[in-house]
């Protein structure tokens, strides 16, 4: 009998004889990934300005553009709920721009079917911007001068941040859909 | 890269309805949004108890956290201090003779003080904190300042109190939960808080300007007398902060005031206390409104 290679019986998601995917990893890694991020940055103690990049709403994007199709276009309520009892916004901002943004998202890509990495960079850093701006218009703070001056770091970052984010993304994705479950 | 193929709707009929449920759906997701938004302005202590609720229950990941941090802070410190042992020790020789003076100093007006307490029939009496314990958290990506302490209604905190540092004022306690509370800190936009000079009684108002820095705003215009390296402290107007306790440091000279930074830097600091309202009849008073006062 001719001998297949050892590499041959298994892909990047694992050996693939005698082994499928856990439904259960499946479904609830995206989640719990957006919900860890959105908690995060309450752990950071940042007094002086609002420096740490909106870890939640990042996720959230990357899983979108990653897997488009996986999470539900309605699915920044719930997470968007969550993320408001830590953000220390008032109780409703994420939820509507959350949504807002699940919406635009989709138009996006409705609009432009074929994309690529820089395009995906383009429309998640515009979020990234649009997002955080808006945030702080529905803080319930006047906005000052001052205030968008000391958004400007964390908007960088934030934009910067997002190609390392979709990286850990799309590692978490193969971690999703490795087959650890043993059949038979 | 393209969508895959089951992506697109095409002549399915049910596919169609499905792309449109959703769109539906999250169209009333962001009226949701936006119908707890208004709620959220109109009624601000509305969901206090649900994020408190979260609060207590992410409290203890966060107190994890500020050990962390305050541990890798003294780790720092500690290599530092070894690399300017050399200069440090000339330096701080110097500023403990000064400090015995300084001390010697204030022994004297501290007796001058029992005396002139004493004339005027004053007791004195220090303020007992309410509890102690360690900012646990933050709104670090909101443009608003708010802080989380691990101490709560349990603990005797009530809205209001005052917390600080031991080095000075670090906010107000807004919201109260069973273990956990949300503080405004002083450079939150929304935060004004009572300020005079230490070295005379020119009184003003410091105001946060939300990016880190304080607004003095004095409240007697004219010839500005203010010079850079002032030092202010609470003056107790209000009835909220004890008297006293050090706030802010002028970094910048203005035409109605200057701007100044904080003396008590919350991300430095390890533990906090709370303190209780100054004059709860105060503040009591200012709270209520003059038509109810006047039924009365």
């Amino acid at each position: 009998m001719e001998r297949y290679s050892p590499a041959a019986r298994s892909d990047r998601y694992g050996s693939r004889i005698n082994r499928t995917q856990s439904p259960l990893r499946a479904s609830i890694v995206p989640y719990a990934s957006i919900l860890i991020g959105s908690l995060l940055p309450f752990v950071l103690l940042a007094d002086v300005m609002p420096l740490a990049p909106p870890l939640g709403f990042l996720v959230l994007i990357a899983w979108r553009i990653m897997r488009p199709g996986l999470l539900p276009l309605w699915v920044g309520v719930p997470l968007g709920a969550f993320d408001d009892l830590f953000s220390g916004q008032p109780f409703g901002s994420a939820v509507l721009l959350w949504s807002l943004t699940m919406i635009a998202l989709e138009m996006i890509e409705t609009r432009f079917p074929w994309r690529g990495f820089w395009q995906d960079w383009f429309s998640a850093g515009l979020a990234i911007v649009l997002y955080i701006f808006a945030a702080m218009a529905v803080s319930g703070a006047t906005p000052t001068i001052h205030q968008l001056i000391a958004a400007v770091p964390q908007v960088l970052l934030s934009v910067l941040l997002y190609p390392i984010i979709s990286r850990m993304i799309a590692w978490l994705d193969r971690y999703r859909l490795s087959r650890s479950r043993r059949i038979g | 890269m393209a969508p895959n193929s089951s992506r697109r709707s095409g002549h399915s009929r049910r596919a169609q309805y499905s792309v449109f449920t959703g769109y539906l759906l999250a169209g009333i997701g962001a009226l949701i949004g936006a119908g707890l938004l208004v709620i959220s302005y109109w009624q601000p202590g509305a969901f206090a108890d649900l994020r408190g609720a979260a609060t207590d229950v992410a409290a203890p990941a966060g107190e994890g956290a500020s050990v962390v941090r305050s541990g890798s802070d003294s780790f720092w410190d500690k290599t530092t201090a070894y690399y300017q042992a050399g200069q440090q020790n000339t330096a701080l020789r110097e500023e403990v003779e000064i400090a015995r003076i300084r001390l010697a100093e204030a022994e004297a007006v501290e007796q001058e003080n029992i005396r002139l307490k004493g004339l005027l029939g004053l007791s004195v009496t220090e303020t007992e904190p309410v509890a102690v314990a360690r900012l646990v958290g933050s709104s670090s990506t909101s443009s608003r300042r708010f802080a989380y302490l691990g101490a709560g209604r349990n603990d005797g905190v009530e809205i209001g109190m005052s917390v600080r540092s031991a080095r000075g004022v670090v906010g107000r306690v807004l919201e109260v939960s069973r273990s956990s509370s949300r503080i405004l800190l002083l450079t939150d936009s929304e935060s004004v808080l009572p300020v005079r000079r230490a070295t005379d009684e020119t009184v003003a108002f410091a105001e946060g300007r939300g990016d880190g820095l304080l607004r003095i705003r004095l409240i007697n215009l004219g010839i500005n007398p203010l010079e850079i390296g002032d030092i202010f402290l609470t003056s107790g107007a209000g009835g909220y902060y004890r008297p006293g306790v050090a706030v802010a440091i002028l970094s910048e000279k203005t035409n109605d005031g200057g701007i100044a930074r904080l003396i008590a830097d919350p991300s430095a600091t390890d533990f906090v206390s709370v303190e209780p309202l100054w004059q709860p009849e105060a503040v009591e008073s200012a709270d209520t409104p003059i038509e109810l006062e006047l039924e009365e």
